[in-house]
C-alpha cells in the first residue's frame, strides 16, 4: 500500500496540515490575548523616538520595532539607525 | 442551587442550537427543572428546533422591558414536563438586551426553582454572545472538526476566561467543556478531518462528548423535535452520554471510531 501510494504520489494528509496551521495561529493569537499585546508597539516606538531624540538626531523611520516569536521565546527587536555625521 | 450553562462556539452553524435543545431536553428527561433561553435576538431559531414556534407570544426582550411577565413568556415544552423555553425576540435589534435585564430574568428563574438554565448563545462575539456567556457557571463549547471552528472556539475560551462574570469578579473560573459535533470517524481515519485528539490537544479543555455527523439531525430539525428524541439514533445516544457525563457519570466515548462495513454488508448495499 505504502509503496503503491509512493508510486502514485501520496496525497498529503490534510488533517495534519490543519493541525499544524491551527497550532501556529493559535499560539500567536493567544499571546496577543484579548486586546492584542502587540498593540503597544506603535506607542513604544513613539516613546523611544522621544527619548532618543533628546540625545541624538534621528528620524521616525530610523527606529524599527519588531516582535517575533521563535519557538517558546518572544523576541522584541529594536533597531535604531544612526545618521552619519556629515 | 441553579446552575447556568452557556452553549457557545464563536462560529455559526456548528450546532449550538441543536445542542442547546438536546442538552436541555436531556437534563429535563433526568427530572431536572430546566429553562433554555435563546439569546439570538433578531435571528431566533431555538423555537423552531424545539417545535414551539407557533406558541411564541411574548419573548425574552418583552420580559426585560417589562411588557410581559416571565411566566407569560416561558413556553412549556411539548415533550417534557419540566422543560421551559424562553424565545428570543425576532423583531428587536440585538442591543435590546442589557446586562441588568438578563440578570433579573436569570434571578427570577432561580427563584422559580429551576435547576438548570441553558443559554443558547448567538454566533459571533457581540452583545448577545457576551451576555449569554456572562452569567455562566459552565460552558459547552461546540466545535466542528474544522480549522475555522476550532480557531473561533479558542477565541471564545479567551472571552470566557476574561469577560465572564466569574472572571470579572475573580471567582472560580467558568468550567469549560468541549462538545465536538459533526464528527465523521471515517474521514478522520482517512486523514481528511481533524481527530478529537488533535482538537483536545489544541484547545486543552475537557471533552464532554462527540456527536457524530448524522442525517438524523436534519430529520429532527425538520420535525421540530430535539435530536435527543430521535430514538435509537447515534446522535440521540451521544447527547444522552453528554448529559450523563455532565452530571458526573463515567461514560466511555462512542461513535468515534470507524468500523469498516463487512463485505456482506457492502454487497447488500450498506454504507
Amino acid at each position: 500500500m505504502s509503496f503503491l501510494s509512493f508510486l502514485l504520489g501520496e496525497k498529503k494528509n490534510s488533517a495534519n496540515v490543519a493541525k499544524e496551521r491551527l497550532r501556529i495561529i493559535l499560539a500567536h493569537e493567544r499571546l496577543n490575548g484579548d486586546n492584542g499585546t502587540s498593540d503597544y508597539l506603535p506607542q513604544l516606538q513613539k516613546e523611544l523616538m522621544e527619548v532618543i531624540s533628546k540625545y541624538v538626531k534621528i528620524n521616525p523611520e530610523d527606529i524599527k520595532v519588531n516582535l517575533e516569536r521563535q519557538g517558546q521565546l518572544e523576541v522584541l527587536e529594536v533597531k535604531i539607525e544612526m545618521q552619519q555625521k556629515a | 442551587m441553579t446552575r447556568i450553562v452557556v452553549v457557545t462556539s464563536g462560529k455559526g452553524g456548528v450546532g449550538k442550537t441543536t445542542s442547546s435543545a438536546s442538552f436541555s431536553s436531556g437534563l429535563a428527561m433526568r427530572g431536572y427543572k430546566t429553562a433554555v433561553i435563546d439569546f439570538d435576538v433578531g435571528l431566533r431559531n431555538l423555537d423552531l428546533i424545539m417545535g414551539c414556534e407557533r406558541r411564541v407570544v411574548y419573548d425574552f426582550v418583552n420580559v426585560i422591558q417589562g411588557e410581559a411577565t416571565l411566566n407569560q413568556a416561558l413556553i412549556k415544552d411539548k415533550n417534557l414536563e419540566n422543560l421551559f423555553i424562553l424565545p428570543a425576540s425576532q423583531t428587536r435589534d440585538k442591543d435590546a438586551l442589557s446586562q441588568e435585564g438578563v440578570e433579573k430574568v436569570i434571578n427570577d428563574l432561580k427563584e422559580m426553582g429551576f435547576d438548570y438554565i441553558i443559554c443558547d448563545s448567538p454566533a459571533g462575539i457581540e452583545t448577545g454572545a457576551l451576555l449569554a456567556a456572562y452569567f455562566a457557571d459552565d460552558a459547552l463549547v461546540v466545535t466542528n472538526p474544522e480549522v475555522s471552528s476550532v480557531r473561533d472556539s479558542d477565541r471564545i475560551l479567551g472571552i470566557l476566561a476574561s469577560k465572564s462574570r466569574r472572571a470579572v469578579m475573580g471567582e472560580t473560573p467558568v468550567k469549560e467543556f468541549l462538545l465536538l459535533t459533526r464528527y465523521n470517524p471515517k474521514r478522520v481515519e482517512n486523514g481528511e478531518m481533524l481527530s478529537l485528539q488533535d482538537i483536545e490537544d489544541i484547545l486543552r479543555i475537557k471533552l464532554i462528548g462527540v456527536i457524530p455527523e448524522s442525517e438524523s439531525v436534519l430529520q429532527a430539525s425538520n420535525q421540530g423535535l430535539p435530536a435527543i428524541h430521535i430514538k435509537e439514533s447515534d446522535v440521540s445516544e451521544a447527547y444522552q452520554d453528554v448529559v450523563a457525563r455532565y452530571l458526573g457519570e463515567e461514560k466511555p466515548l462512542r461513535f468515534t471510531s470507524y468500523q469498516k462495513p463487512s463485505l456482506l454488508k457492502r454487497w447488500l448495499g450498506g454504507k
